[in-house]
C-alpha cells in the first residue's frame, strides 16, 4: 500500500482523491486529456431513474472565488446509463466508480439504487439526498433527519454496496442529520453538496440564473466544507468524504485533517481539467512538507 | 482539445469596445472554423468562451467585445502577456455542406468566426457572399478583410449610419441565391435568419458555460436530435436540428 492510499468502506483507494459528481460528466471527457485511472475514484454524473434535461437555461453564473450552477441533475436516465455509459466507461477505467444516485420519492431512490448495485463496475452508491436545484426532490430529503434516515434504511434493505450519503449544507444543523443516516445503516457520509446562492443581472435587473437560485461551489465554499466535515467527522463513526472548494493538494490535507476519510474535487475540475491529476501529482511534496509519513496516518 | 500559456503577440481596438488579440502557442487543436477558446483572466474564477477568428500557423487570434469584468481585463493585456487557455473547442462549421456559393451572416461579434470559414471557403474556390450587421457606424469592422478574401459582402447598420440600413435579415433578399447559410450572431438574429433563410445551413449559438469542454452540463439545449451541450456537440448546430425555446 502507498502513502497516499485510504481505505473506503472496505474498499482500498489508491489516493483520497475523487472528482465530484456533476464536473466529471461518465469520466470520458477527462479520459482524453490524462489517464483517469490515476485517480482514487470518481463520482458520475448524478443519475435519475428517468432521463433529464434539467432547468432551463443559464444554469450558470459567476462569483467571486466561486461560481453558481442550477442545472438540475440533466443525466440520461439509469438504464442509459447501465446500457451506454458504463460500457464506454469500462474501456477507459479499471477501477471502481462511485455511483451517484437522485430522486423524487424514496421509491425512485431505491429503484435507480438497486439497478446500480447490480453494475459490477459500481464500488459505492452515492446517494445525493442535498441536490438544491430540484423541485420536490433531492434536498428536501436531505434537510430532514426522519426523511433522509428513511431514505437510507430502504435504499441498504435494497442493495449490497457501500451506501454513501450525500448531504446539504443548507441545514442549520448537520450533526443530527448524519447521525440519523448513521443509524439507519449508512456505510459513509459524503459533504458538503453546494450553497443555496443567487446572482441579480444589474442590466435586465432579473436573477443570472432561470432558475432563480442555484449552488454555490468553488474556493469560496472551502471554509463552510471543512467547518461542517469536522462537526461531522466527530458526530459519526462511519466514514466521511470531505468535498466544497477543494483545489489544491493542501486543502486535500485539510480536509483530512478535518476528518475526511477521502476527499471529492468538484468546480477545480471546470476551470483546470487537470486539476485531480495536479492534486494527486502534489500530495507527496505537500505531505513532506507539513511531515506526514502516510495519508492513513494523518489523524 | 489542448490546455496550454499562450502570449499576447498583439491587443488592438479594432472597433467601438471590440478588441483584436493574437496570441502564440500551440493552435494544433483548433482544427475547424466556428470552434472556440476558453480562456482564464485574472480574478475571475471561470473561463472566458471566445470564438476563433483566425488559425495560422504559430498561434490565433480572437475579436471579442468588452461586456464585463473579464473581457475588460483582457483588453489591458500587453503584448507579452500570458494567458492560460483550452484551445479547440466544440465542433465548428461544416465546411463540406457548403455548396458553390454559401452565404454567411454574422451580427456583432459573431462575425468573427466566418471570418476563418470564408477563408477556408474561399480557398475551396467557393463564391462566398457575406452579410455582416452591427449598431452603427462606429463598431463596423472586418468588411475590408473579408473584401480582400475576394467576399462580395454586405454591411448592414441598424442606425443606417453605415451601409444598409436595418438588420442582416434585411439584406438577405438583396444577395440573390445561395447554396447554403452559415449564421453567428445574438439569438433574437439567428431566429430572424431561421425564419428568412430558403436553404440549409448551420447556425453558432453562445450561451453561458461552466466548463466549456462538456463536463458541467451547463449550457445544454434540446435539439431533434436529443440534447446537445452547446460547448461539445455545438456550438454550431444545423438548422434542421433546432428547437427554439421558449
Amino acid at each position: 500500500m502507498g502513502r497516499l492510499s485510504v481505505d473506503l468502506c472496505g474498499i482500498e483507494l489508491d489516493n483520497p482523491v475523487i472528482p465530484a459528481s456533476g464536473t466529471f460528466g461518465y469520466g470520458y471527457e477527462f479520459a482524453d486529456l490524462y489517464d483517469i485511472n490515476i485517480l482514487g475514484t470518481f463520482s458520475f454524473k448524478g443519475t435519475t431513474k428517468e432521463p433529464r434535461f434539467g432547468n432551463p437555461t443559464p444554469r450558470i453564473a459567476e462569483c467571486a472565488s466561486g461560481m453558481l450552477n442550477s442545472v438540475g441533475l440533466q443525466n440520461p436516465g439509469a438504464e442509459k446509463v447501465v446500457s451506454e455509459e458504463l460500457p464506454r466507461l469500462k474501456k477507459v477505467f479499471g477501477k471502481k466508480v462511485m455511483a451517484n444516485v437522485s430522486g423524487f420519492s424514496v421509491e425512485e431512490y431505491v429503484e435507480t439504487c438497486r439497478i446500480l448495485d447490480g453494475q459490477e463496475q459500481v464500488g459505492w452508491i452515492e446517494v445525493n439526498v442535498s441536490c438544491p436545484n430540484v423541485h420536490g426532490g433531492g434536498m428536501s430529503f436531505g434537510t430532514d433527519a426522519r426523511a433522509a434516515a428513511e431514505v437510507t434504511a430502504k435504499v441498504k434493505a435494497a442493495t449490497e454496496k457501500p451506501i454513501i450519503i450525500k448531504l446539504s449544507p443548507n441545514v442549520t444543523d448537520i450533526v443530527p442529520i448524519a447521525r440519523a443516516c448513521e443509524d439507519a445503516g449508512a456505510d459513509g457520509i459524503s459533504l458538503i453538496n453546494t450553497l443555496l446562492g443567487m446572482r441579480i443581472d444589474l442590466k435586465t435587473r432579473k436573477p443570472v440564473l432561470k432558475n432563480v437560485t442555484g449552488g454555490l461551489s468553488g474556493p469560496a465554499v472551502f471554509p463552510v466544507a471543512l467547518r461542517m466535515v469536522y462537526q461531522t467527522a466527530k458526530a459519526v463513526k462511519i466514514p466521511v468524504v470531505g468535498m466544497g472548494g477543494v483545489a489544491s493538494a493542501e486543502d486535500v490535507l485539510e480536509m483530512m485533517l478535518a476528518g475526511a476519510t477521502a476527499v471529492e474535487v468538484g468546480a477545480a475540475n471546470l476551470v483546470n481539467p487537470y486539476a485531480c491529476r495536479d492534486i494527486i501529482r502534489d500530495l507527496p511534496a505537500a505531505m513532506d512538507k507539513y511531515g506526514i509519513k502516510t495519508l492513513k496516518e494523518i489523524r | 482539445m489542448k490546455q496550454g500559456i499562450y502570449t499576447v503577440s498583439e491587443n488592438l481596438k479594432i472597433a467601438d469596445g471590440v478588441y483584436r488579440m493574437t496570441l502564440s502557442g500551440d493552435p494544433s487543436a483548433i482544427t475547424a472554423a466556428g470552434q472556440f477558446v476558453n480562456l482564464l483572466t485574472d480574478g475571475c474564477y471561470l473561463r472566458r468562451p471566445i470564438s476563433v477568428c483566425e488559425v495560422g500557423k504559430d498561434g490565433f487570434t480572437i475579436i471579442y467585445k468588452v461586456v464585463g469584468k473579464g473581457t475588460e481585463k483582457m483588453s489591458r493585456a500587453k503584448k507579452g502577456d500570458e494567458f492560460d487557455v483550452l484551445t479547440g473547442l466544440g465542433n465548428g462549421y461544416d465546411v463540406a455542406a457548403s455548396g458553390k456559393s454559401p452565404l454567411l451572416i454574422g451580427g456583432g461579434v459573431g462575425v468573427p468566426p466566418l471570418y476563418e470559414l470564408a477563408k477556408r471557403l474561399t480557398a475551396q474556390g467557393k463564391r462566398v457572399s457575406v452579410i455582416i450587421g452591427f449598431n452603427k457606424k462606429s463598431e463596423v469592422f472586418y468588411e475590408k478583410e473579408f473584401l480582400s478574401l475576394g467576399c462580395k459582402v454586405f454591411v448592414a447598420t441598424a442606425d443606417g449610419s453605415y451601409g444598409e440600413k436595418g438588420f442582416v435579415t434585411d439584406v438577405m433578399k438583396k444577395v440573390g441565391t445561395y447554396t447554403y447559410f452559415y449564421a453567428c450572431g445574438p439569438e433574437p438574429m439567428l431566429k430572424a435568419v431561421y425564419k428568412k433563410s430558403e436553404t440549409d445551413g448551420e447556425f453558432s449559438f453562445e450561451r453561458r458555460m461552466g466548463c466549456g469542454f462538456g463536463a458541467c452540463m451547463g449550457c445544454s439545449c434540446k435539439t431533434v436530435t436529443g440534447n446537445k451541450r452547446i460547448c461539445k456537440e455545438g456550438p454550431v448546430i444545423k438548422k434542421g436540428d433546432i428547437i427554439w425555446e421558449d
